[in-house]
């Protein structure tokens, strides 16, 4: 048996438990046949009116019993439905036993109760109204569903997580800053296993329409499952999509103390943040090289030691763009044979759950060998040089990835994620 | 004493008494201290309103402000005013390796958008498109980012240039509370040397007063201090709007810069859920206090959990000073304020004056001082600060 800590002396951070939700469906195993297939979860908008709106499609996820009540219902049952599979395939109970990391969206009570509240009451005007109105009613749901701290309080009762569960958000990297927290928590030595979290429902049409004014949006409408394309000359933008994903980090002296199967190694985390600007990268990407570099030093891992890339690949052009010229800045000519794709291809952008949707992919594609594609790659992007696996999945033998995310707000975390240590 | 203890070596306030650690000394001594409130302009509330600010001091691109609303720009200022009195401002090397860790809610809304259509959606047939016709042409675009939770961390890279990480934590006082404990936790255990952690809050937003009063956690009509507020009208909360951001570094790591050290940060206990007096006076157990001490007290006035805390400190034999009386609630800066308030009180070796009649005199000289701050709703946290 090999050591269980790691080459700079701290515990290995083991992954035993993985669960999912995205727009493709729910659980590991649906999910992952429709990545291999190369299938879209991509689809036309139904759940409010598209009218005057640029962009009509989505990957929201529209068939859980929360879909439609709001952001706060729907990021909460995409939190417990991903933790209850992931925790139940690590073979835990009731009883969680660590802390609780949870990346989702920001919290604003949404119009339709805005709208409820205006109309209990006509004495007062605007926000005088909501007041008075709000006062009288003291109604505890929609009180609780405007309170950041409600969704970690829920799931931690629920799943019996230990401590003061700490909700957090870097943007579109907080999947992956989750995970970071964990891993950094069990190093300490504070808890032999941490529950990371990604989970985000909060599709309405204000969010949509936020990221549509700042032009971060595909409107590709007339062929949804077509919108999404990473790394090809004609992207426009991101799909806007919900999901939601859990991970068992444990000690991996504590998960084979107790016979659990190990799924992965979460060998190495790195982040920088960017000063250069609030929604755009700083033109040469120090801060995202810095951040992948970290993440392989954090590893202990050279160029040579990845095999794989998932891409945080959003299909925005700045993204792409600025996404290759750090790989290539960081692993240069060897870049060329390294595949790097993007999940977003499918199943769209899932926002504060993406870095823990994306990491759950990249378990899966070690443990199976097979690399999902980067699908609607029909006109490749001159200016970006790599193997993106277009169109159709690849068998591959993976022994460590590289998962990115970066966010606005200059939020740079990467992942670097390996098999179990023979 | 350890080279990597938690030390504090710069503290950046902001509140109605006024923005840095001298102010807000000097008016939390004197014989008497006053709130500063505002009792008009969100009648039937009352509110602890910001000091007057010169926001270019410490955000000087006029392009920047212009980017954030006040949520921000408050933050951005605490943040640089810790960095200044920590001597790293401007410090690239210092700056580019340091970590952020923000408590942050979200932003301000546009008042005048949300009003608008809220009237007019009592004559439409179709409020769904009508929401999509009045966003799609009146939102300003940029205003999103202001909104973000986790754009003050990015206003702070950006302005101030800390870029070693930033993450940012939400959930009321308790991300004020894991904020802290997470930057200690990390320092401790060498996985960072020096942090910059905080919060700010504008309660001067209509919406931002929505988040409590959704659940009746408002106090109306008259002031009372937050240890005797049940009898007032409303939910025992009246609201402030301010910042608090410390700079925590190792021990070693300040020595070597040569740096003052206000207090070292000692344990940090933090509750899930919604802690009742026994597990609060087990909190403070865990603190391993010995002797009469100082708690600075970030009681929310909230009945239960006021009266909760207030017994618990009292059969500790701490001595409250319950700071929100005269800044308000500060929401997710609550915990980070009280940790700045005990930290200037170990270096004074002294206490700030009795906030209200029923706290009492502290006399001789302090050594550690105990921040508090337990949720309105649910969370909370302890923290032991000790001398340099």
């Amino acid at each position: 048996m090999t050591s269980t800590v790691d080459h700079l002396g701290r515990p290995i951070v083991a992954v035993t438990g993985l669960g999912v939700v995205t727009s493709l469906g729910v659980g590991k195993a649906d999910n992952w046949a429709a990545l291999t297939a190369g299938k879209s979860g991509i689809h036309p908008i139904t759940r409010f009116p598209t009218d005057h709106l640029r962009t009509t499609i989505s990957g929201m996820v529209d068939f859980l019993p929360s879909s439609g009540k709001g952001n706060s219902a729907l990021t909460e049952e995409l939190a417990a439905t991903a933790a209850e599979e992931a925790i139940a395939q690590a073979g835990l109970g009731k009883d969680f036993g660590g802390p609780l990391f949870l990346a989702s969206p920001p919290i604003e009570m949404e119009w339709p109760d805005r709208f409820a509240l205006y109309k209990g009451d006509e004495t007062e005007e605007g926000y005088a109204r909501l007041l008075s109105v709000a006062r009288a009613r003291n109604d505890r749901s929609l009180f609780e569903s405007s309170q950041f701290g409600h969704i970690a309080d829920a799931l931690s009762a629920r799943f019996g997580t230990r401590g003061l569960p700490i909700t957090l958000s870097t943007a579109c990297a907080s999947g992956a800053t989750a995970i970071q927290l964990g891993v950094e928590a069990i190093r300490r030595g504070e808890s032999d296993r941490a529950l990371a979290i990604g989970a985000d429902g909060s599709a309405s049409a204000e969010a949509l329409i936020r990221f549509s004014l700042l032009s971060a949006l595909s409107t590709h409408n007339d062929a949804p499952e077509k919108a999404s394309r990473p790394f090809s000359r004609d992207r426009d933008g991101f799909v806007l999509a919900e999901g939601g994903a859990a991970l068992v980090l444990e000690s991996l002296e504590s998960a084979r103390a107790r016979g659990a199967k190990v799924l992965g190694i979460l060998q190495g985390c790195g982040e920088r943040a960017d000063d250069f600007h609030r929604t755009r990268s700083k033109p040469d990407a120090s801060p995202a090289i810095a951040a992948v570099k970290a993440a392989l030093e954090d590893a202990g891992l050279g160029i040579d030691g990845i095999d794989y890339v998932n891409a945080h690949g959003t299909s925005t052009p700045e993204n792409d763009k600025m996404e290759h010229l750090s790989l290539s800045t960081v692993f240069g000519e060897r870049i060329k044979s390294i595949p790097v794709s993007s999940n977003k291809s499918m199943i769209g952008h899932t926002l504060s759950a993406a870095g823990a949707v994306e990491a759950v992919f990249s378990f899966l594609t070690m443990q199976e060998g097979v690399l999902p594609p980067t699908i609607n790659y029909d006109q490749p992007d001159p200016a970006i040089d790599l193997d993106v696996v277009p169109n159709v999945k690849r068998n591959a033998d993976v022994g460590a990835i590289l998962s990115n995310s970066f966010g606005f707000g200059g939020q740079n975390a990467c992942l670097a994620l390996a098999r179990e240590p023979n | 004493m350890s080279a990597r203890d938690v030390v504090i070596t710069g503290i950046g306030l902001v509140s109605s008494l006024g923005e840095g650690t001298e102010q807000h000394w000097q008016q939390l001594t004197l014989d008497q201290p006053k709130p500063i409130l505002d009792r008009d302009r969100f009648a039937p509330y009352t509110i602890h309103p910001l000091p007057q600010l010169d926001w270019g001091l410490q955000i000087p691109k006029r392009s920047d402000q212009r980017q954030m609303e006040t949520w921000q720009r408050l933050g951005t200022y605490a943040a640089g005013l810790a960095l200044d009195d920590a001597g790293i401002k401007g410090d690239e090397a210092l700056c580019a390796t340091m970590d952020l860790i923000v408590a942050a809610g979200g932003g301000e809304r546009d008042v005048e958008v949300d009003t608008s259509i809220l009237e007019q959606s009592q004559t439409s047939s179709d409020t769904g498109v009508l929401l999509n016709e009045r966003l799609t042409t009146d939102l300003r675009p940029t205003l999103f980012l202001a909104q973000l939770s986790n754009l003050l961390a990015g206003n702070i890279s950006i302005v101030h240039k800390v870029t070693g990480s930033s993450r940012t934590f939400m959930g009321e006082e308790g991300a004020g509370v894991s904020a802290i404990e997470t930057a200690a936790a990390r320092i401790r255990a060498g996985q960072s040397t020096h942090a910059l952690v905080g919060a700010a809050f504008q309660t001067e937003h209509p919406d931002m007063l929505l988040g409590y009063e959704l659940g009746g956690y408002l106090n109306r009509g008259d002031w009372a201090s937050v240890w005797d507020r049940s009898g007032a009208q409303g939910g025992g909360i009246v609201s402030g709007s301010g910042g608090a951001f410390l700079v925590l570094e190792s021990r070693e790591h300040a020595q070597a810069r040569g740096r003052k050290i206000y207090a070292t940060l000692g344990r940090v206990a933090a509750a899930g859920a919604a802690p009742d007096e026994a597990q609060i006076a087990h909190m403070l157990a865990e603190l391993d206090l010995s002797g009469p001490h100082l708690a600075i007290s970030g009681a929310t006035g909230v009945e239960a959990i006021t009266r909760a805390e207030r017994s618990a400190l009292d059969k500790a034999g701490l001595i409250a000073r319950g700071f929100t009386n005269l800044t308000g609630h500060l929401k997710e800066a609550q915990f980070p304020f009280a940790v700045a308030l005990a930290a200037l009180a170990v270096s004074h070796g002294a206490a700030p004056s009795p906030t209200e009649p029923s706290e009492a005199p502290f006399s001789g000289t302090l050594d550690m001082a105990v921040a508090t701050s337990f949720g309105y709703r649910r969370y909370g946290g302890v923290a032991a600060l000790g001398r340099a």
